[in-house]
């Protein structure tokens, strides 16, 4: 796979969409997209990735394309894998399909959580991947339970008392992990290589599929949108979102992850993260510095017993 | 036609689904429906149906996953009750919207609280504005025949809309009566092969389904539902004429029983049709000039057959089983618009009753008739309520 091949692939969300400039989550859906060349369904719970792509009378989906509310994709999915099925079985189809459903961290972590569970245990073959931008977008940046400790959103502002939300994030990748699931793994849109090859995998084992992929958004996380990409960079090369992907009862790290567990590529200190964005801009300096420092503990705790699990 | 059995509601349901065989059946368990799907999990267990089926982890995601199947392109059945429909409350809107042909059985159970698991309309009455068909059966019978029709009316290219098939839960969902049922052949034939509409699953033509739609397109998309709402009506009037041909059993969109010399009607859905007839007969019998309208299709509300039922009359009750605290329930409200289509219109008053499964005996029905003629009794009152 190189990128000259990759350029020939059948485009499958095309342009007009109206997400914002420099928006992860088009970049991450079309390298996703690019893991298989079978022919795929979508399904998308309500969020900025939905509204933007299907203003009616319009339409950026170039396959078929099902939402039908915010905490169902993976149960609207599971429904349009089970019609599959039995037409299949009775003989009214032949081909085969790929199906995938996105959901942002909102859809995903909190009010969809049940229906991917359901989902999951029930062994629909499909591949969900969260667009994790670790907060609700698409309302005006609310917390939500991928939001990080420290962040400060609209519903978890940094105030005077309280220096933004005071919780970590649930570890939804392991959560899903617990499923004993064939595959799920963490991804990052900067590298394509390793995103691409991690839904190729994805979609060719049967049975559900986990994706979780760190999803930089400008508005709600204060940078510039010119700096995407080296915001899901800096998320792995400080450890905040690591790479890897458990297959078949097997952790393994990848990408730049996997270097910095050998040794060969630097750790970044969780600072030069927190200092890129606006929403930890509280952090810097005053009384709520030791906060920073905190949040470096919990990254440190995770990653040491995530490299456990790798057998590092 | 075979030999008349004995047969509960949720079982005779559970045969009609067999014989049609849907390619997709999602469903949660939910008391009084639960019968159903326990009886179709055995057919599907013992091959006796090509069913998909799935056992979803709540009722929002096994009505997502209707939905998901439907739009895919198969044939789709489901059930609930009381909480579970409420629970669903979202997706039925949705799913009206996408116009995705579901057939779903409603064992007719009230809402908590406090929790109760016995019968009344509250829970249909929470999708009455959700753009689903809803018919209401009286008996065992019913509840199979309504069936086979309801797969008719929700799936002609005509209509294209979900419709709820509503029994009461526990008086027909768990009563034994007699009941015929046509031979599969029969059945099969009634209600035709499933003809797809823009599947998911034909992946040369992508459709996008369930996209957002700003106020320049949202309000001509709902119109879409009433225009098809409209049409349900001829549509289901043909259903129910085609289903007479091969059963012999003639139905109605509503049915009146006694009324044309009668002074005075009552008004109901549901197993209470029987009770009401039973009543007029009596009252009859003393030379009372009474009788019944029976609505079997709730929506879209055949008003222009109600308000033939009801010109002339000297007073109407009508029956609910449900209230809406604040201000007259959803059949006295209907049936208020249908009598205002007339010049001059009878008195209507509502009776609110059988709330969580309080029983209904004949003797109060009959008072009802006497408060009616005797032009007594508020314009909404509370049967048997100890205030």
């Amino acid at each position: 796979m190189n990128l000259k091949e990759l350029s020939h692939s059948e485009e499958r969300l095309v342009e007009g969409h109206r997400l914002c400039a420099g928006c992860a989550e088009p970049i991450i859906a079309r390298q996703v997209l690019m893991g298989t060349d079978k022919p795929v369904v979508v399904a998308n719970a309500t969020g900025c990735f939905e509204v933007s792509t299907s203003n009616y009378p319009f339409t950026s989906w170039n396959v078929p394309w099902i939402h039908t509310a915010f905490e169902n994709a993976p149960a609207a999915m599971s429904g349009v894998e089970a019609a599959y099925n039995s037409l299949k079985r009775q003989g009214k189809l032949d081909q085969e399909i790929k199906f995938v459903a996105f959901g942002g961290d909102g859809a995903t972590y909190d009010i969809g959580f049940q229906s991917l569970s359901g989902a999951i245990e029930r062994g629909h073959d499909f591949l969900y991947v969260c667009f994790n931008n670790e907060a609700y977008m698409n309302t005006g940046i609310q917390r939500s339970g991928a939001t990080p400790r420290g962040a400060s959103t609209t519903t978890c502002p940094s105030g005077t008392c309280i220096p933004g939300k005071k919780e970590f994030p649930k570890d939804l990748t392991r959560i899903i992990i617990a499923h004993d699931l064939p595959y799920a793994a963490q991804a990052s849109p900067h590298n394509w290589k390793d995103l691409i090859q991690k839904s190729h995998k994805a979609f060719e084992i049967h049975g559900p599929k986990f994706i979780n992929v760190i999803s930089p958004c400008p508005r709600g996380w204060r940078h510039d949108g010119s700096q995407t990409i080296a915001m899901s960079k800096l998320a792995v090369e400080t450890c905040v979102w690591p790479l890897y992907e458990y297959e078949q009862g097997t952790w393994r790290l990848t990408g730049e992850s996997l270097r910095i567990a050998e040794g060969s590529k630097e750790k970044k200190p969780v600072s030069e993260w927190l200092a890129s964005q606006g929403r930890f801009k509280h952090l810097m300096k005053g009384k709520f510095t030791s906060v920073a420092d905190e949040v470096q503990q919990g990254v440190d705790q995770k990653w040491a017993s995530l490299q456990k699990l790798c057998q590092m | 036609m075979s030999e008349p059995m004995a047969c509960n509601g949720d079982m005779a349901i559970a045969l009609a689904w067999k014989q049609i065989d849907p390619d997709v059946v999602a469903a949660y368990p939910i008391t009084p429906q639960t019968i159903i799907v326990e009886a179709f999990s055995d057919f599907v267990a013992n091959g006796e149906v090509n069913t998909e089926y799935v056992c979803a982890e709540s009722e929002h995601s096994a009505l997502t996953i209707c939905v998901g199947a439907s739009a895919a392109g198969a044939r789709v059945a489901t059930a609930t009750a009381s909480a579970g429909l409420a629970f669903m409350w979202e997706m039925l809107y949705v799913s009206a919207s996408m116009r995705v042909p579901i057939i779903m059985a409603v064992a007719n159970r009230t809402l908590s609280g406090p929790i109760n698991i016995h019968c009344d309309h509250s829970d249909a009455m929470g999708g009455r504005d959700s753009g689903w068909l809803q018919m209401f059966g009286e008996n065992v019978q019913e509840a199979y025949d309504n069936t086979l029709i309801a797969f008719r009316i929700a799936e002609d290219m005509r209509v294209r809309l979900p419709i709820m098939t509503c029994i009461d839960g526990f008086i027909i969902t768990h009563a034994l009566e007699r009941f015929e049922i046509l031979d599969d052949d029969v059945a099969k034939k009634y209600v035709g092969p499933f003809q797809p509409l823009r599947p998911l699953l034909d992946i040369k033509n992508p459709t996008t389904y369930g996209p957002l739609a700003m106020p320049d397109y949202y309000y001509e998309l709902k119109y879409q539902v009433q225009a098809s709402m409209d049409a349900a009506v001829g549509v289901a009037r043909e259903a129910m004429a085609d289903f007479a041909k091969i059963s012999g059993r003639k139905y109605d969109l509503v049915e009146g029983y006694r009324t044309e010399d009668a002074e005075y009607v009552m008004v109901a859905m549901g197993s209470t049709a029987g009770t009401m007839r039973f009543v007029v007969d009596q009252l009859r019998a003393r030379g009372k000039k009474v009788g019944a309208v029976k609505v079997r299709l709730f929506r879209p509300f055949p008003a222009a057959d109600m308000a033939k039922f009801l010109e002339g009359k000297k007073g109407v009750a009508v029956m609910d089983r449900a209230m809406s605290p604040g201000t007259g329930s959803p059949l006295y409200m209907d049936v208020l618009e249908s009598v205002s289509r007339l010049k001059s219109p009878p008195r209507v008053s509502n009776y609110v009753y059988g709330l969580g499964g309080r029983d209904l005996i004949p003797e109060q029905l009959t008072t009802v008739f006497e408060e009616v003629m005797a032009g007594k009794g508020e314009r909404v009152n509370f049967m048997g309520v100890r205030k």
